[in-house]
């Protein structure tokens, strides 16, 4: 890893990770981008293995989503998280493709991306300066632009331990049923009490604003209720009032704003089951 | 050998109708099969076209001594390279144009000039450094907004034709046609309903899987070849030859293996450049297109933009029914709207009929052929009014639709009297269908749709060799894009008395064939077929007299029957039967190469029509939607490999439903295109759609041999309407426009909720 961080550093052309290539390879055989560094960081050992700790789960950077999804402890703790990385691509882009390169690909439409802030992941970033962690969020600043400084390298994502009842879930909307990139996606994860009651959400959407942006205001519509109708209506508006969509090829701004809280609405209800609500 | 084409009654086919495996099958499955970007030739280089990046620029300058003194860039051409030998021929012109701008660039990706160097590095880094001087215009790309006064004017030669008096000022309407019979005035008059409406359709790519590619070689003599992807290899040799001056027998055309056309692949337009890069170069030069390129600078279909008004007695009769149909056709003549005029009410037995079309350039790239092209917009726009009128007089739309079905006598709307037709047939069958009758879910709706085709035939040219051992080698010049070498093995198979696997059935190059029409117009198995069972009745004629002679008796004594010469009675002598391979052994001693040919323009190709009927479900909330059930009934005449007539109905089928939903060319406020790949520009992906049920149907073409029709075409006319009929029964509203993207669906949602 310190040897990768190095050669980027030194570099004094552009220079790239490469996890899966998913995104970088397509960039670059499309002629968008003419490397002078590329640094395969996938046979580095710290990025390759899913780790079960005390307080949580540590993702290798280059783990696939094929891999995440056949992590039965993982999946079980985050299904929200998981479904929202095996949305990407197809089969043949599962077996590649990774969180972190979805993440510092920085597109707003990102589909774990919101999954993983729901979630409040954070990531572990190694550069010539040492080791710092970082919450999710504050990765992604602007469509294609990360804050990661000249020769940062992300080693891993590390996704909290879960209290009892909790459940989180990914949707997006695509007019197709796969092979698309997200109109709107809208990822939920809460905690309940014994009672039913939510004592703790975090809500984020995609595709509605130049970065993946959480939503406090959404989540405080939830916590402190039963998530009935009321709460989910005024977290759908939350949602919708949330959104600085651009109309574009994909989708009209009126378009996304509604079915942002639509989808949220939806969201929520699936991560409340999840956390055995009734 | 007479031109005996009569239909032979009831006839027992022994391989024809059967399902063997397509002769390319394995070479596709396991990629043996060489395709348009597969050849490749010593010293070849690398061809590469600069294209504009502006919609509508006059073209004052362009400077390549730049990029010609780039080390391993070996040839340079531009408009200069590529004379005017059109010799007057307007529609040559335009071809000329299309495939290199001249003095303007007429749509964003046009042609403005072409590098062949040594890699594609190289090339690329030539093309930066072409310096082109453009003075930018105002640009228009919508049909409506073109038709304006004051619209930018694209050709300052075009005055619309079919006006009197012919205008003085230059328009972007080429020309005005008009269609139908009897008063539609009086006809409205007459009726108790009425119903008119406007709908507008996008413009969609026909999205084959494999991208424009070709090798072209030319030497120092002038002699050339080229390997292409096309549909039709003898067209491009005619077309290239007169736009390079050469004369036609110095170009050998061969066409590869084609991943997909639809039309698509009916015209030319890398493969002149290619070959005057490679004239200039001395060096074979290959040419592919990017997706992009493809998107941008091939020939996607029209967009549109029509009125249909419908009147119907109070007892379901329709009295008149007219339309206006505006097409635009990108850059320069030729919309389909002629043939969506036509065929507009064609299902319908009308006693008064009107249909006017406007052929309108603007400034995106040309149109090229889609599967029955300018047919399915009509449809759409016809058969959504007759929906709502079914519903209004309170008929079901079937028995509506069954009430005005034109059937044999009927005059059509575009001029003719049909002959034996299928469009009731396949209405009643569709009513007795499972489907018709199953119960449908919450958010969902059913809508049906007819369909019409012409169908087409052309000049053909077949040969048809009896090798030594008695195989047969069929050398047919139509390239085979739905399974057609397949038909063709049955056909010779079935006529001959043969196996099939007997029969190998190639598609020869321009060398080695008469001048065979394009594959297009659903016209191969109708028009090749046809000519391959009159090419093995010839070989038979030759087959028979051989027999004759090794038995010494006269030919008229023998007779052909299941693969065998047979004396034809017992006073013509007492012979055992002879098969082919008998006397294909002895065929030097009798007179040498025993071989059956066939050339004509074949004609009587039978109209064929098509009932779809489509389930889809409508998500409230969100607009999305999904196609749950879907099934074709069409008439074939006869199937000559039913898998590969229920292959034609299913594409047919899912093509539309991409262009219904999602499928549709966006264009920026620049006149540049936003959408050019396959993220943006949604075609279906297999999860998206339900298995497409098919119902064959066979009324005989008597212009066929065997009945054949031509099924590949017809099978898009209906699902645009079939799709619309379903989304807005649905969804409760009216949907007008293409595609119906959720956000359309969603924003109608919510203006009739509005409404209400
Ligand atoms: C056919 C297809 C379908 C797709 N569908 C979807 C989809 O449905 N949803 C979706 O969200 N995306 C989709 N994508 C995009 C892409 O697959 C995803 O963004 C994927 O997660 C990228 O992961 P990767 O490992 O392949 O990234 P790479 O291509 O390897 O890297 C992406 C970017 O991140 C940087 N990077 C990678 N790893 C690190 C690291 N450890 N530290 C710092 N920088 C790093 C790279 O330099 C590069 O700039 C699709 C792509 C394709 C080709």
């Amino acid at each position: 890893m310190k040897e990768a961080t190095g050669l980027l550093a030194r570099e004094k052309g552009r220079a790239f990770v490469l996890a899966g290539g998913t995104d970088l390879l397509v960039r670059l055989r499309t002629g968008f981008i003419e490397p002078d560094l590329i640094v395969d960081i996938k046979r580095i050992t710290a990025t390759r293995s899913i780790d079960v700790r005390s307080n949580g789960f540590r993702i290798g950077a280059a783990v696939t989503g094929a891999e995440l999804n056949e992590h039965a402890k993982l999946t079980k703790a985050w299904p929200g998280v998981v479904e929202a990385a095996n949305l990407i691509g197809s089969k043949q882009v599962q077996g590649r493709c990774t969180m972190t390169g979805n993440l510092c690909n920085a597109s707003p439409a990102a589909d774990s991306v919101p999954a993983l802030m729901a979630a409040a992941a954070k990531v572990v970033i190694v550069g010539p300066k040492g080791k710092r962690t970082i919450p999710v969020e504050q990765v992604p600043v602007a469509p294609g632009k990360t804050s990661l400084k000249k020769g940062e390298i992300i080693e891993s994502i590390l996704l909290p331990k879960r209290p009892p009842r909790s459940g989180d879930a990914y949707l997006r909307f695509i007019p197709r049923t796969e092979m698309d990139i997200a109109v709107v996606g809208a990822a939920v994860s809460v905690t309940l009490d014994a009672k039913g009651m939510c004592t703790d959400a975090r809500v984020a959407l995609g595709a509605v604003a130049p970065t993946v942006v959480l939503v406090p205001e959404a989540a405080k519509a939830l916590i402190g209720t039963k998530m009935d109708k009321a709460a989910l209506d005024a977290l759908a508006a939350a949602c919708s009032a949330a959104c600085r969509p651009i109309d574009d090829k994909r989708g009209t701004s009126e378009f996304r704003i509604k079915v942002a809280g639509v989808l949220a609405r939806r969201a929520a209800q699936i991560a409340r089951k999840r956390a055995g609500g009734k | 050998m007479p031109l005996d084409s009569t239909l032979q009654g009831k006839r027992d086919f022994k391989v024809v109708g059967t399902r063997p495996l397509r002769p390319d099958g394995i070479d596709k499955v396991t990629g043996r099969a060489k395709f348009g970007a597969d050849a490749t030739a010593p010293g070849m280089l690398v061809g590469r076209i600069l294209r504009s990046p502006h919609a509508h620029a006059r073209i004052k300058k362009i400077d390549t001594s730049k990029a010609e003194k780039l080390p391993g860039v070996k040839a340079i051409v531009t408009r200069e390279d590529l004379p005017d030998h059109t010799d007057g021929d307007a529609l040559l012109y335009d071809v000329l144009y299309n495939i290199m701008a001249r003095e303007k660039a007429l749509y964003e990706g046009h042609a403005v000039a072409a590098v062949a160097a040594v890699d594609t590095r190289t090339a690329r880094e030539a093309l930066k450094l072409i310096k082109v001087d453009y003075e930018v215009l105002p640009h228009v790309t919508d049909v409506d907004e073109a038709m304006k006064p004051g619209a930018p004017i694209l050709h300052s030669t075009i005055f619309t034709d079919g006006l009197e008096p012919k205008p003085k000022k230059p328009s972007n309407v080429v020309r005005r046609y008009e269609f139908g019979h009897g008063d539609v005035e009086a006809g409205f008059k007459k009726a108790d309903i009425i119903v008119e409406r406007t709908f507008k359709t996008e413009a969609t790519h026909q999205g084959y899987i494999e991208p424009h590619a070709c090798l072209a070689n030319v030497g120092p003599d002038g002699q050339g070849e080229l390997w292409v992807c096309t549909q039709g290899h003898f067209m491009v040799r005619d077309t290239c030859a007169r736009l390079l001056g050469m004369d036609i027998s110095k170009l050998r055309v061969t066409a590869s293996e084609i991943g997909g056309g639809f039309g698509g692949k009916t015209t030319v337009f890398i493969e002149p450049v290619a070959l005057a890069l490679s004239r200039k170069a001395n060096r074979p030069v290959k040419v592919v297109m990017s997706r992009e390129e493809v998107f941008k600078a091939s020939g996607p279909t029209a967009s549109t933009s029509i009125d249909v008004k419908i009147g119907v007695t109070k007892d379901g009769r329709i009295t008149a029914a007219d339309a206006t149909l505006r097409y635009q056709g990108g850059a320069f003549a030729g919309s389909p709207v002629e043939f969506g005029a036509m065929s507009a009410f064609a299902c319908y037995d009308l006693e008064n009929a009107r249909t006017i079309g406007y052929d309108v350039v603007t400034n995106r790239p040309k149109q090229a052929a889609y599967r029955a092209p300018g047919a399915p917009m009509a449809a759409f726009a016809v058969e959504s009014v007759i929906e709502e009128l079914a519903r209004k007089v309170g008929m079901e739309p079937i028995d509506f639709r069954m009430k005005n079905a034109a059937r044999e006598g009927t005059r059509s709307s575009y001029g003719p009297t049909y002959g034996p037709i299928g469009l009731l047939a396949t209405l009643e069958k569709a009513k007795q269908h499972p489907h018709f009758k199953a119960p449908l879910s919450p958010n969902q709706g059913r809508g049906m749709a007819c369909g019409f085709w012409f169908n087409f035939g052309g000049q053909t040219c077949v040969s048809l060799n009896v090798n030594s051992d008695g195989t047969v080698a069929l050398s047919v010049g139509t390239p085979d894009i739905g399974g057609s070498r397949a038909s063709m093995c049955l056909m010779a198979a079935e006529e001959l008395g043969i196996p099939y696997d007997k029969v190998r059935a190639i598609v020869a190059d321009t060398s080695a064939l008469g001048y065979n029409d394009v594959t297009d117009g659903s016209r191969t198995t109708f028009a090749t077929g046809m000519a391959t069972i009159l090419a093995a009745r010839d070989a038979i004629k030759k087959l028979t007299a051989r027999a004759a002679q090794i038995w010494g008796i006269s030919a008229e004594a023998v007779t052909w029957e299941k693969g065998y010469a047979k004396p034809a009675g017992s006073n013509a002598g007492n012979f055992p039967p002879m098969s082919i391979a008998e006397i294909a052994a002895q065929a030097g001693a009798t007179g040498g190469p025993i071989a059956g040919h066939h050339e004509y323009s074949a004609d009587g190709a039978g109209v064929s029509f098509a009932t779809h009927i489509c389930d889809a479900e409508v998500d409230p909330e969100t607009g999305a939607t999904k196609i749950v059930r879907y099934t074709v009934l069409q008439d074939a005449g006869k199937a000559v490999h039913p898998s590969y007539v229920e292959g034609q109905f299913q594409g047919g089928a899912v093509q539309g439903i991409g262009w219904a939903l999602n499928e549709e060319y966006i264009y920026g406020k620049d006149g540049r295109l936003q959408n050019a790949g396959f993220l943006d520009y949604r075609i279906p992906v297999c999860s998206d759609l339900p298995m497409i049920d098919t119902v064959i149907l066979e009324i005989p073409n008597p212009g066929h041999p065997y009945g054949v029709r031509g099924v590949g075409e017809t099978s898009i006319v209906p699902p645009l309407a079939a799709i619309a009929n379903a989304v807005s029964a649905a969804a409760g509203v009216r949907l007008t426009s293409l595609p119906m993207s959720p956000p359309r669906i969603l924003a109608a949602l919510d203006r009739k909720a509005a409404a209400e």
